[in-house]
């Protein structure tokens, strides 16, 4: 057989074979929920933590008999942080697998490239990511659990208007998280009396970032912001320190895991950022709202990874299948529209991020109060006293 | 010539065929993964003509594949609505390469018309590809390899780091290309089996472009430069032109591919540039068989398909790591050729002692 | 710019520079030994600085170093002796392909393995905020014990290539691999050799830097390019020369801060590699002659 007709051959079986051994196993009642998470890759700070937590949470609301009876069925994709992938994977979950929602996708960018997809598909999006672009033009369908990054930032002028700081430095990582951030402090200092005197972008790999501080240092700053989820936040701590820089440094909510300070300490000490009350959930007072679910969520984690820390960015995760939950518990029916109306009237769900609460007009749900202000004593998280 | 013909008629008849299985199986889904591929395909037909026929590696194809990608995106996204005074603005809109549509809050937006764009990204990238070529190509073994590899990694940073690329986010709301009036380039699911044909089909013309290439004058010339290029300079073949040419081609194909790609999947992302991708393929020009376009053509349409449905899941690129390591151990000349058993055996026959690394 | 920040540039810039260095020595003696660009080479290190973190935890701080050192180096001779020492006259570009294959299985090995979460050694005196005022210019303490250490190799390379009697061997196969053989030294133990030497050095210079830089299951690829950026700079083969083609690079790296944002930092460092892959392929301090004669 010629070159190339043996090459057709090869093609024909095996696709014939893909086309067929792919259908799936279609158990009318359970309730599908896709997932497309940055499991591996450069976002797996976030991807990770939020596939961990949704095979825990699913597992779970099986184990209870499933949700109004119905067994979950979680299906997840691991798109590395590649918006072409998250892509293929939203319409292969939407047309093919015909999910009821998807959770995901773990960073701005791909989930703004699959904005489209699910409103074209009718398939409520849960997104575990925070630009405000993601719900702000709002889509019907497209939601966002993570609070927004700008009461974070918000969060930070307004303690160093308390410290009396007004010049500040900002370095952020080259990634959405730090580019997101970046724009809320640069489109919001104005407005608050803040003055950046430098600002700098850099690699999410980079492992020494002493020229960075060093121009930090020379430009007069009172204080360093610096925005990214990378190791690189212990390593600017560690430089700032090491070459003199004795100013205040706040952090981002990425700041959230204990081994960041593990890494950085002693310099981590003092250290300024918002973040979820997941942190710091043992001094919470006994009747606090979010005391109950954060504990468990905590508790069920750790276990489950044996000993890995919980970490905020799982809690988004934890979040969007909540509010699923509720929602098809609210709604009574598993029918897409059905649902998406009953997430946009949910109020008051107690989440690790915060208390949701929704409206045709916002569909993030979250405000201020969402954030609590940290920082690091000893070696631990405590709350940062008002 | 005439089995040539055969096998693009025969390979046409099989796109078809698909596309008709998947309608009666009702699984039309899959058409998606198959236009992605589609379009991948396209750089890796023409990676294989400058790898396996010219014999020159590039480890940083994506880079291209990126550029052109970048640079559609960008123009058909940038608002010039600031500029419409100033004189050039006005001198396009006048040529109507500009076009108005409606932007995300409802505003307007000026930008290029997505013709318009792609002819200018393939045009900057064959500027590019002639402007680098010319120096890389003179370099062998190591350090053109190592020349690609930083092309593409060049790329790769500077869309992650510029903003007005959208950095680590890409660019999105990449409006739809249209071609003609009814036919156009998107990713909505109504159109999708015309979007498959469009796809396929550009992939059938532009292996009939380079079989004819390769069974032309060029194409001995080619195989003289990859057998043993001294002797081809010897004879009077102009190699650097040659060399130069194939790697401008196979720019061009990966531009297209890129521009393509991202009107259909309406954004592009800098994970589109990274070396892992070119990487990805390199391996797969190697499985398909350095010399080989058809073998080329239906190990990317196989391996990209099953990536691009996440078959492979997190083991994604370790499939494509132990591809390259298996392909380079067993079966350097690919896997499918006539005398691939005989080619094995003789790999684990015994050997003459001493030979090894030189 | 006043002196001092001139100053801490240039430490900033030695940091970068040195751990190239390691990385590049590593590239150049496998180059030395068999005409192979070793893309795991970056993995090496990767690997040193994670194993010694997990077994930081079972052992004191100078054994689990020595251990890591050690399993890396017979990792390196399991590479060599599984994919390469029975390949038969392969071409450059099989080589090159076979290198980046391993480096990914290496990568990705380590992700399921070790997940993704990064770890550093603790330093080895003092801690993350102890610094050395040496005149106005903040040195970490753990920067000292990198360049002391890259130091150190590259005083026991020299003495075991030029008074050494594998060494020496090793210099006879590179130069002329059958008039070695003819003498006979076994040419495919000492690719081998040369190949646990690379990893036991790569290893070594990612145990001392993971304080300062951290490491990672895919920290070992970008080092690479470095290194490897690095390696072409001095001259491909010689490694004194790559000692001060890191200084050179890392300095420039470091200066470029102060004109371009930092974000296209590592835009620098590849231009570097194109403009002498196409001005002076041998490298700036190589000539031809010498790149032929693979000396260290």
């Amino acid at each position: 057989m010629s070159r190339g007709r043996r090459s057709i051959l090869w093609v024909v079986l095996v696709l014939i074979s893909f086309v067929f051994l792919s259908g799936n196993s279609y158990a009318a009642e359970t309730i599908k929920v896709g997932a497309i998470l940055a499991v591996t890759g450069p976002a797996s700070f976030l991807g990770a933590p939020e596939e961990k937590t949704l095979v825990m949470m699913v597992a779970d609301i099986n184990k209870n008999g499933g949700i109004k009876g119905h067994k979950v069925e979680l299906i997840v994709k691991d798109s590395g942080a590649s918006p072409e992938k998250a892509l293929s994977f939203a319409k292969q979950l939407i047309e093919e697998n015909k999910v009821l929602a998807i959770i995901g996708p773990s960073t701005s960018g791909e989930t703004m490239k699959i904005k489209n997809v699910a409103e074209e598909g009718k398939t409520i999006l849960l997104s575990c990511a925070a630009a405000e672009t993601i719900v702000n033009p709002v889509a019907k369908y497209v939601f966002k659990t993570p609070q927004k990054d700008s009461y974070a930032v918000i969060r930070i002028f307004e303690q160093m208007k308390k410290m009396k700081l007004s010049k500040a430095a900002v370095l952020s990582s080259n990634t959405g998280f730090g580019k997101a951030g970046k724009e809320q402090i640069e489109k919001l200092a104005p407005e608050h009396g803040i003055q950046i005197v430098a600002n700098e972008v850099y690699d999410k790999a980079a492992t020494d970032l002493t020229a960075e501080v060093t121009k930090v240092k020379a430009s007069g700053a009172q204080a360093i912001i610096n925005w990214s989820i990378e190791p690189a936040q212990s390593i600017v701590i560690k430089n700032a320190r090491q070459i003199g820089f004795n100013g205040q440094i706040f952090q981002s909510h990425g700041f959230g895991n204990i081994k960041y300070v593990e890494a950085a300490l002693p310099a981590a000490e003092g250290v300024i950022f918002p973040a979820g009350r997941l942190l710091i959930v043992e001094s919470l007072p006994k009747d606090h709202k979010q005391k109950a679910v954060l504990m468990k969520y905590k508790k069920e984690y750790e276990a489950k990874t044996r000993g890995e820390e919980s970490s905020t960015f799982g809690g988004h995760a934890y979040d969007a299948m909540l509010i699923l939950t509720k929602a098809i518990e609210k709604a009574n029916s598993t029918d897409k529209e059905a649902v998406r109306s009953a997430i946009e009237g949910l109020k008051g769900v107690v989440g690790t991020a915060g208390i949701f609460n929704f409206s045709p007009q916002d569909h993030n749900g979250l405000d201020m109060s969402s954030f609590e202000m940290l920082t690091v004593k000893n070696g631990k998280f405590v709350p940062l006293k008002k | 010539m005439k089995e040539k013909h055969l096998h693009l008629l025969g390979f046409s008849s099989l796109i078809v065929a698909i596309q008709l299985l998947t309608q009666f199986t009702d699984s039309g889904y899959h058409l998606t993964q198959l236009t992605m591929t589609a379009y991948y395909s396209l750089l890796i037909i023409g990676l294989c003509m400058l790898t396996g026929y010219a014999g020159q590696i590039s480890l940083g194809h994506a880079g291209f594949f990126a550029i052109g990608g970048y640079l559609t995106a960008f123009l058909t996204t940038h608002d010039l609505s600031l500029y419409k005074g100033k004189g050039i603005v006005v001198i396009l809109a006048k040529t109507g390469v500009l076009v108005t549509r409606p932007d995300l809050y409802g505003g307007d937006l000026l930008t290029f018309n997505p013709w318009a764009s792609c002819i200018v990204a393939l045009c900057i990238t064959i500027i590019i590809a002639y402007i680098i070529g010319g120096p890389v190509l003179k370099l062998k073994g190591h350090y053109l390899a190592m020349a690609t590899l930083g092309f593409g990694i060049i790329v790769y940073r500077i869309v992650l780091a510029s903003e007005l690329l959208g950095a680590a986010d890409g660019i999105s709301d990449v409006p739809a290309f249209r071609l003609l009036s009814g036919v156009e380039i998107t990713g909505s699911s109504s159109s999708r089996v015309m979007n498959y044909y469009i796809a396929w089909g550009l992939v059938t013309a532009g292996m009939a472009l380079l079989l004819n290439l390769i069974h032309s004058r060029v194409g001995r010339a080619l195989a003289s430069i990859h057998g043993a290029e001294d002797a081809a300079d010897a004879v009077g073949i102009p190699t650097a032109q040659y060399k130069l040419k194939t790697f401008v081609l196979s720019a061009a194909f990966a531009a297209l591919a890129g521009v393509l790609l991202t009107h259909y999947n309406g954004g592009i992302g800098p994970s589109e540039a990274s070396v892992m991708k070119s990487v990805r393929y390199v391996a797969i020009v190697a499985v398909g068989g350095m010399a080989n376009l058809w073998g080329a053509l239906v190990m990317s349409l196989v391996l990209n398909y099953l990536s691009l449905r996440g078959y492979f899941g997190t083991y994604d690129d370790v499939v494509f790591g132990g591809i390259l390591i298996l392909i380079m151990l067993f079966a350097p000349g690919g896997l499918l050729r006539r005398h691939i058993i005989g080619d094995i055996r003789r790999i684990f026959s015994p050997g003459d002692g001493e030979e090894g690394i030189s | 710019m006043n002196l001092d920040l001139f100053f801490q540039y240039i430490v900033a810039g030695i940091t970068y520079g040195t751990i190239y260095a390691i990385v590049a020595i590593g590239f150049n003696i496998i180059y030395n030994a068999t005409g192979i660009i070793n893309f795991a080479q970056g993995e090496f290190v990767m690997l040193g600085g994670m194993i010694a973190v997990t077994l930081q935890h079972l052992m004191p701080l100078p054994a689990a170093i020595l251990s890591a050192v050690l399993i890396t180096m017979t990792i390196g001779a399991f590479i060599e002796m599984v994919f390469i020492r029975w390949l038969r006259g392969p071409s450059v570009l099989r080589l090159i392909i076979i290198t980046i294959g391993i480096s990914i299985l290496i990568r990705e090995g380590a992700l399921h393995i070790w997940g993704t979460s990064v770890r550093a050694l603790p330093y080895f005196t003092g801690t993350s905020v102890t610094s050395i005022n040496m005149g106005g210019v903040y040195v970490s303490p753990q920067v000292l014990w990198v360049v002391g250490i890259s130091a150190i190799i590259v005083a026991f390379l020299t003495v075991f290539f030029n008074y050494t009697l594998p060494g020496r061997q090793m210099r006879a196969c590179s130069a002329n691999r059958d008039a070695a053989r003819l003498c006979g030294i076994n040419a495919r133990n000492m690719v081998t050799l040369s190949f646990m030497l690379s990893a036991a050095i790569g290893a070594l210079g990612g145990c001392v830097v993971s304080p300062i830089t951290y490491v990672q299951y895919d920290s070992g690829t970008p080092l690479a390019i470095k290194g490897f950026t690095v390696a072409i700079l001095g001259g491909l083969g010689n490694s004194t020369a790559a000692v001060a083609a890191g200084m050179i690079l890392g300095i420039l790296e470091s200066f470029s801060i102060w004109v371009l944002p930092a974000a296209y930092k590592d835009v620098i460092s590849i231009s570097i590699l194109l403009v002498i892959l196409f001005v002076k392929p041998s490298g700036i301090f190589g000539s031809a002659e010498t790149a032929g004669l693979k000396e260290f």
